[in-house]
């Protein structure tokens, strides 16, 4: 498979960001010692490098590899989510099927490009019949909150997620082979924003913006996040289908979206007494605290661009 | 047939905790001790057959190598398959838990393990516990083997949510993500009394219960 020259400038670019925060970290260490704020800085660098490296080698091994990695993450995000819902024993066969079945079955579907069903199997099928193989054991506690949590996981985990790699089908490149570009795109502008949001919060944050739902995020940091990720978002427009206007209100939106899904994820955790989704990548926490604000944008991205494009 | 099994009781272990991690990305939360060498007794609930799956996965492969389960022979001498996986895979110290059949005493059997170096992974409620309490009242065996044994380390080992993952009665596991949690080691004092002691390990293990799902 060839690999669009677009990609390898991208990644090269992703390296040498890597690079200089991995050299401005260690600089402050020396300087400063270690702190927990320094020794967590590395470690969410270190992790960046693991994920930045196992997105690119799975880019460069094709299409089916990257729906195979998303259906990873889905099942550890899912597993994450799941571990904090309202369960009653009568829900087995439900979270089983929503595993094994429901879960497979969407990344099939996307695999097998068929839009007219995987853009409505989990929000119509799953969501119908779901709390009919609950109901059947009889079991009536709690059970609209189980039933429309187990569908939220679903939605979150599996649906929105699995948008990310239904990017690769739309045709919007004159070369198929660029689809891959557009996910490229995606990921770098969302993921960006959110360490951009750090970044300046560190630097500058003073005014909180949500004190009740997540302490550590400020104005600052939101508008000099979603901003200076927006202008990188727009100088990516060479790898999109774009012009660079329009790369450029694309990113505002999809940033503001990954900022959002980020405050409502938080107040999930809050509600739920815990700090973390999980412990699967070290610094960062679950898979659900690295991917939330791409699930918020994803599937409205992949809706927008299908539209106009 | 020797050999076979010999090359096979790695490759299934290990399969074993990666189907467990996979189900669980079970973690372990060394609390009150660290992952070393000492003898030990790990003393901990009991919801699930998966539970002493679950302890083992988070112990390192150089303890793993020296900790086995304790279980009942009723259960894991069924059938040659569980035979096969508790004798040879796991390596467990079978016990049979019928009072008035039983030929051997479980408590020498589980002595002898213990003097012969080995630690133990022990279910002291005696079976699994279904009921919407945290445990089952403690079987008098953990008495009685830290009585022959005061200097080993009994310690208090908390399975967190592994019921939910595979409830009584269900085949297919829901994954979901678990902790193990190891808990302050306890002794058994001079002269302490059998309810007395078993009521203090009781306790040990509901204060670590409290203090993972704060």
């Amino acid at each position: 498979m060839n690999l669009p020259s677009e990609l390898f400038s991208l990644f090269i670019g992703i390296f040498c960001i890597l690079g200089l925060a991995t050299l401005i970290a260690q600089v402050m260490k020396s300087k400063q010692g270690r702190t927990p704020l320094i020794d967590n800085l590395i470690e969410r660098i270190n992790a960046w490098w693991a994920m930045v490296l196992l997105l690119g080698v799975t880019m460069s091994i094709g299409h089916s590899a990257i729906i195979v990695l998303f259906t990873l993450i889905s099942f550890a995000a899912l597993r994450e989510f799941l571990t904090l819902t309202k369960k009653h024993k009568a829900d087995h066969y439900a979270l089983t099927i929503s595993f094994f079945i429901v879960l497979p079955a969407q990344y099939l579907l996307v695999y097998f490009d068929w839009y007219g069903l995987y853009s409505i199997f989990i929000p119509v099928y799953v969501f119908l019949l779901l709390p009919i193989v609950s109901v059947v054991r009889g079991e009536t506690e709690a059970f609209l909150i189980r039933i429309s949590e187990t569908q939220w996981a679903l939605m979150i985990c599996v649906f929105s997620a699995s948008h990310v790699p239904a990017l690769l089908m739309l045709d919007l490149y004159e070369d198929s082979s660029k689809n891959i570009l557009l996910i490229a795109f995606l990921i770098v502008t969302v993921q960006i924003s959110d360490v951009l949001q750090y970044v300046w919060g560190k630097l500058l944050g003073k005014r909180k913006i949500a004190p009740s739902l997540s302490p550590s995020k400020t104005w600052e940091g939101f508008l000099g996040g979603i901003l200076s990720a927006s202008l990188i978002g727009a100088s990516l427009w060479w790898i999109t289908p774009f012009s660079p206007i329009v790369a450029f209100f694309l990113s505002l939106m999809i940033t503001l979206l990954g900022f959002f899904g980020g405050l409502v994820m938080s107040a999930i955790k809050r509600d739920r007494g815990i700090k973390d989704w999980g412990h699967i990548i070290a610094g960062h926490g679950g898979a659900i605290d690295r991917m939330d604000s791409i699930v918020f944008s994803a599937p409205i991205f992949f809706h927008i661009v299908r539209y106009f494009g | 047939m020797k050999f076979l099994s010999k090359i096979s009781v790695p490759i299934i272990a290990s399969a074993i905790v990666l189907f467990a991690k996979i189900i669980t990305a079970v973690r372990g939360i060394w609390q009150g001790c660290e992952p070393t060498q000492k003898q030990r007794v790990y003393y901990a609930n009991h919801g699930s057959n998966g539970d002493f799956v679950l302890i083992w996965s988070v112990l390192p492969p150089a303890l793993r190598a020296k900790t086995r389960p304790v279980a009942g022979s009723d259960y894991w001498l069924s059938s040659r398959l569980k035979a096969f996986i508790g004798k040879d895979v796991f390596k467990a110290v079978l016990i049979d838990r019928n009072k008035t059949t039983r030929k051997e005493n479980p408590i020498e059997i589980m002595s002898s393990a213990i003097k012969k170096g080995d630690s133990l992974i022990l279910f002291p409620e005696g079976t699994r516990n279904t009921t919407d309490e945290a445990l089952l009242p403690f079987k008098p065996g953990l008495y009685h083997l830290a009585s022959q044994h005061p200097d080993v380390e009994l310690v208090p080992t908390w399975i967190d949510n592994l019921t939910s993952v595979m409830p009584k009665g269900e085949i297919i596991p829901v994954p979901l993500l678990c902790t193990v949690s190891f808990g302050t080691p306890v002794y058994i004092k001079d002269g302490e009394e059998k309810s007395a002691f078993l009521k203090r390990l009781e306790m040990a293990l509901i204060a670590l219960k409290d203090e993972v799902q704060k």
